[in-house]
């Protein structure tokens, strides 16, 4: 069954040259979709993806990722919303292009989030007055 | 036609009859506005936004000994202190200082004013540095220490624009991403934004300034406060649609109340990138339908209110009064707006949320007898214009 799974890869100081999203592509055969990446100075990194490809195809190329020691959550953690924070203003909504942050009432114009749609671009973090949207890979 | 004392009176033994604005505008839908008028004794209106123009006088008490302050820093922001030895005024768009502010552009700005302003009304500890050229009778020179709002004599908020009646819509007609106080504007009016709480907000509700005038009762923040004066800038006269709905900004108010009544969630720091830093408030105002006029008012809709659409690139900067066009707030609610033949997605920086939640809030102090309205003391200028800068050489 083909599936797509979202993945937050954080890699420690690393020092193999071996390029690991090409053999999840070429190995695996899978679709891989980056929303972020960041490496270091130090060498240590993150990269926060999306996985597409068959269920049993998915389980080997985490196993092949983890055996770089890379740290593999499933989680989005690439952004967190404070609702305490947030006082339903609306000025996210123009700028989450794939509206995970929308209006969960037209009326009240409360304002809710959908982790599931976020592609973790960070716009809302830049773009909250009230510090509402946070990132730990910041 | 009925009085202040009537509805007074009706508020004190629990007989007024009280909606929230939207209500309000439902009833009159249903039943018609000569019914409303009739049925109706107050509305609550409200509004929950930045307001700049925001600040606060604080009094420290006299250490021992005693210090003339010449100048603090609260949580390292400063505070104007040229009035008397231990008083001063906090402004909520006040950086810290050696803030990088937009050196390297665009600016965070992490903390400022309106964020010391929120730490104090929820009670939190703030670090007070002062210093002093000393006196005789003042001999202190230096001071550092913590407070918090339970230790001060007073902490009145004196805000000299708060409640603007009409607010103009930013967009972006250049090619880069601009950072301004109307949130960021992506390139080739890539979104709009807007900054008014609509049929909800108080002045709209009260076009002619008929009920709010100086001395009115207004919830700032969840406490009782007062329009002390109108607000700076304040311009009745300007161009005006159907039910006397001021089309650009128009009136504004100048508000005060006592910080220690006031509720966190009310007062907010924000900041906004590339900008700097602001104060959100939470702003009641109830409005007695006195007579079939006032109520006619309150029927008014977000599809009555229009905006200026304004280019934040050019003609918002070098204020060249061009306008690209108007839109309604019904539009502006609709989550992609068709603007000069483009869909343009809308943000906005005015919360209806809370501001609905603000009219709840108030309409259920009135409920309970203990907020009551007071008559204008004097009326706000209905004719008035706006002055520009004129730099001269």
């Amino acid at each position: 069954m083909i599936v797509t799974h979202k993945y937050f890869l954080k890699f420690p100081k690393c020092e193999t040259e071996t390029p690991i999203v090409y053999h999840l592509v070429k190995d695996y055969d899978l679709e891989v979709n980056i929303f972020r990446a960041k490496v270091t100075s130090e060498g240590e990194g993150y990269l926060v993806l999306d996985l597409k490809g068959k269920e049993t195809k998915i389980a080997e190329a985490l196993k092949y990722v983890a055996s770089f020691g890379v740290s593999i959550d499933t989680i989005d953690k690439g952004v967190i919303r404070d609702d305490s924070l947030c006082t339903h203003c609306g000025n996210c909504l123009s700028h989450c292009k794939p509206k995970a942050l929308h209006l969960a009432d037209p009326v009240t114009r409360q304002i809710a989030f959908d982790e599931n749609l976020c592609i973790a671009c960070g716009r809302c973090i830049d773009n909250c007055p009230m510090k509402a949207c946070s990132s730990l890979l910041e | 036609m009925k009085t202040y004392n009537q509805i007074n009176e009706k508020i004190s033994s629990g007989k007024a009859v009280v909606l929230t604005a939207s209500e309000m505008k439902e009833y009159i839908e249903a039943h018609g506005v000569r019914k409303a008028a009739k049925d109706v004794d107050v509305v609550t209106t409200a509004t929950f936004g930045p307001m700049c123009s925001s600040g606060c006088f604080l009094n420290f008490g006299h250490s021992k000994p005693k210090m003339r302050i010449t100048a603090c820093r609260l949580d390292g922001v400063p505070a104007y202190s040229g009035i008397a030895a231990v008083d001063c005024y906090l402004g909520a768009t006040q950086l810290r200082d050696r803030d990088p502010a937009n050196s390297n552009f665009p600016g965070k700005f992490d903390f400022g004013g309106g964020y010391v302003m929120e730490k104090l009304v929820r009670g939190e500890e703030i670090e007070l540095t002062a210093y002093s050229y000393g006196t005789q009778d003042y001999p202190l020179r230096d001071l550092k220490t913590k407070f918090t709002i339970h230790d001060l004599n007073q902490a009145i908020m004196v805000n000299p624009r708060n409640c603007y009646q009409n607010y103009n819509v930013a967009t972006n007609c250049s090619d880069k991403r601009l950072y301004t106080y109307m949130g960021q504007l992506e390139p080739k009016m890539g979104n709009l934004t807007y900054c008014s709480a609509g049929e909800l907000s108080p002045l709209l509700n009260d076009p002619l300034y008929e009920t709010i005038g100086v001395g009115s009762v207004v919830w700032l923040a969840g406490a009782r406060g007062h329009v002390f004066s109108e607000g700076t800038q304040h311009c009745p006269t300007c161009e005006r649609t159907d039910n006397d709905v001021p089309a650009e900004g128009a009136g504004t108010l100048a508000l005060t109340a006592d910080m220690k009544k006031m509720r966190p969630e009310f007062v907010r720091g924000c900041s906004f990138v590339g900008y700097g830093v602001s104060l959100a408030l939470g702003i009641g105002i109830p409005i007695p339908v006195l007579n079939e006029r006032i109520a006619k008012h309150l029927g008014v809709r977000d599809k009555d209110i229009r905006a200026q659409v304004i280019d934040y690139s050019t003609d918002y900067p070098l204020r060249t009064g061009n306008v690209l066009g108007t839109v309604t707030y019904e539009q502006l609610k609709s989550e992609v707006i068709e603007f000069k033949g483009k869909k343009i997605t809308v943000s906005s920086m005015s919360s209806r949320y809370k501001a609905l939640e603000i009219c709840q809030l108030l309409k259920d102090d009135i409920l309970k007898g203990n907020f009551l309205l007071s008559q204008p003391l004097s009326p706000l200028p209905k004719e008035q214009g706006m002055k520009q800068l004129t730099i001269r050489k």
